[in-house]
């Protein structure tokens, strides 16, 4: 057979045993072309215009699914910044745009609908703050339109009053979904360096350098990779570096097939694949896990930065060879309520805040999925915002937090979003204040390129 | 996609019947073995078969059912992916 039997199994095992899956195929949706003075009217163009771009979007990746048996997770849609496709909008605030993207992706049958966002990270416009103040109650009165606001780039500086804002705009959010843990925060992302191309939620949106229409894939195999490092015996840190290498080349070479079978069949462009390493709240899909496999006795141990960087590093370099049209995030993913390994670090008191903040220095995204008490001040909030756009900013790399304050929880208490966004322990955070840094507002400038040390 | 060419795996406990059974449903569909091969792994049996599908007029979701059910009324797992899915992965 010209296929090794081996092969195949192999195969087979990463998808029955070790969660091999398509994370996601998203489509990416212009709606540059919907825009209008009237919201009634922009809404419309934009129900009618994603309806008709995603009709066999569901159907297709279904058949694929099929025809190589590989499990493809969701189906999702990016559009258009909407602070920038409605800015012309007259109307006060954005809230009935959210809920036509949620008819929109729900007539769709899509998982999820990103792009409630706007990139903030020089100034704001008067759409840009209609949309953010337009936030708490979008995500509040709609189940899968996800919001993303882009606070910083290198080449620009921290926006620190849109920093200040969004601190506010987190609270706000928490509060109007109190009675499930504060669920809204979970589908709101800050970001530094946002890719225009991602196709993970919640920061899934179509840049404004993209074309009409585009599919990006996600792919995903935490499973995969720490399988594959418990096969090694005893071997040193090269040896492993070299298998996840190999396993990451392997991942990337299926979401390509799939990513070209589904642009091909739908007619549409094949963008990017984004292979990231994301955990699911299953046994073994996990990150920590394959940290721990390492030889880390617990994710968080010291040495966890030095782990976490090579894998990384290692899966980025068996990606890009495999594949051509490498990009969105592509790394490793580290957020604590979807991953049972990071969950489990946690509370044994492994895996701290600071340190997660250090782990986000080297790894794809930044504070993902983590819980903190309710009480915490919405000033606290974007102080945290403020140093992890930092570090970002400084590595010229995307970070990203997606904090919950949940409403009248303590450290002690953990929160159930279920699904794919797991649960959460209640993480402390400083109780000293950085409400005066935060109220200075302004903008921590762009950062010297050279004199790197 | 650049064939109709199938493979099919399956996976189970081993009995008598197995290849007899398997392959009349493959037959009702029309479907073609190209190479056939047969293993014990980690005390498992394990049989892998390249298949041709016609051109014309073959129901992929009809004959992936099929071979589903018939597997599960033999105790074993078939799967029926297209061979792109291996090629893909292993092949550069």
């Amino acid at each position: 057979m010209y296929i090794n039997p081996n092969e195949i199994l192999e195969t087979i095992q990463m998808v029955r045993m070790e969660h091999l899956d398509i994370r996601t195929v998203t489509m990416g949706i212009s709606l540059r072309d919907c825009s209008h003075p009237d919201i009634e009217v922009f809404n419309e163009n934009i129900y009618e215009k994603i309806t008709t771009r995603a009709k066999e979007l569901v159907r297709t990746t279904n058949e694929i699914q099929s025809l190589y048996g590989i499990p493809i997770i969701n189906k999702r849609i990016s559009v258009t910044p909407i602070a920038v496709a409605a800015e012309s909008c007259r109307s006060p605030d954005f809230v009935s745009i959210a809920k036509t993207m949620d008819e929109a992706a729900k007539d769709s049958q899509v998982d999820f609908i990103g792009g409630f966002s706007a990139l903030v990270h020089k100034g704001a416009t008067i759409g840009d703050l209609k949309l953010i103040n337009s936030i708490p109650e979008a995500l509040e009165s709609t189940e899968k339109v996800c919001s993303s606001v882009n606070v910083a780039t290198t080449k620009t500086g921290i926006n620190m009053d849109a920093v200040g804002l969004m601190g506010n705009i987190i609270k706000k959010t928490a509060d109007l979904t109190a009675d499930r843990d504060g669920i809204g925060c979970a589908k709101l992302v800050i970001f530094a360096n946002a890719p225009e191309d991602n196709p993970f939620m919640a920061g899934a949106f179509h840049g404004i350098g993209e074309p009409e229409c585009v599919i990006n894939v996600g792919v995903s195999g935490p499973g995969v990779v720490n399988a594959a490092i418990c096969e090694l015996e005893n071997p040193n840190l090269t040896e492993i570096s070299e298998t996840i290498k190999k396993t990451a080349f392997k991942i990337t070479r299926m979401g390509e097939m799939v990513g070209r079978e589904v642009s091909r069949r739908l007619g549409v462009e094949f963008g990017i694949l984004d292979l990231s390493l994301a955990p699911t709240p299953a046994i073994g899909d996990s990150v920590a896990a394959i940290l721990e496999a390492m030889g880390l006795e617990r994710c968080g141990a010291h040495g966890t930065t030095a782990a976490l960087a090579l894998l990384n590093d290692a899966v980025k370099k068996g990606g890009a060879m495999a594949s051509s049209s490498v990009g969105g995030l592509s790394g490793a993913f580290i957020p604590v309520s979807e991953d049972a390994g990071m969950i489990e670090a946690v509370r044994a008191g492994a895996l701290s805040l600071e340190k997660l903040e250090a782990m986000t220095s080297v790894c794809s995204v930044g504070l993902d999925m983590i819980a903190v008490p309710g009480d915490t001040p919405a000033s606290t909030l974007s102080a945290i915002i403020a140093d992890e756009m930092a570090i970002g900013v400084i590595n010229r790399k995307t970070t990203a937090v997606r904090i919950i304050p949940a409403p009248g929880k303590r450290v002690g208490d953990s929160v159930e979003f279920g699904g794919l966004l797991g649960n959460a322990p209640i993480m402390p955070v400083s109780n000293f204040s950085s409400e005066t840094f935060v109220k200075r507002g302004g903008r921590i400038p762009a950062p010297i390129q050279s004199l790197t040390n | 996609m650049t064939s109709s060419r199938f493979i099919i795996t399956v996976i189970g406990s081993d009995r008598v019947g197995i290849v007899a059974r398997i392959t009349s449903v493959m037959a009702s569909f029309n479907v073609n073995i190209v190479d056939i091969t047969q293993t014990i792994m980690q005390g498992i049996f394990t049989m892998i078969m390249l298949a041709e599908a016609p051109q014309e007029n073959f129901d992929l979701a009809a004959f992936q059912e099929a071979m589903s059910a018939e597997g599960k009324s033999l105790g074993v797992e078939v799967k029926v992916q297209h061979e792109d899915a291996f090629r893909f992965m292993h092949r550069i």
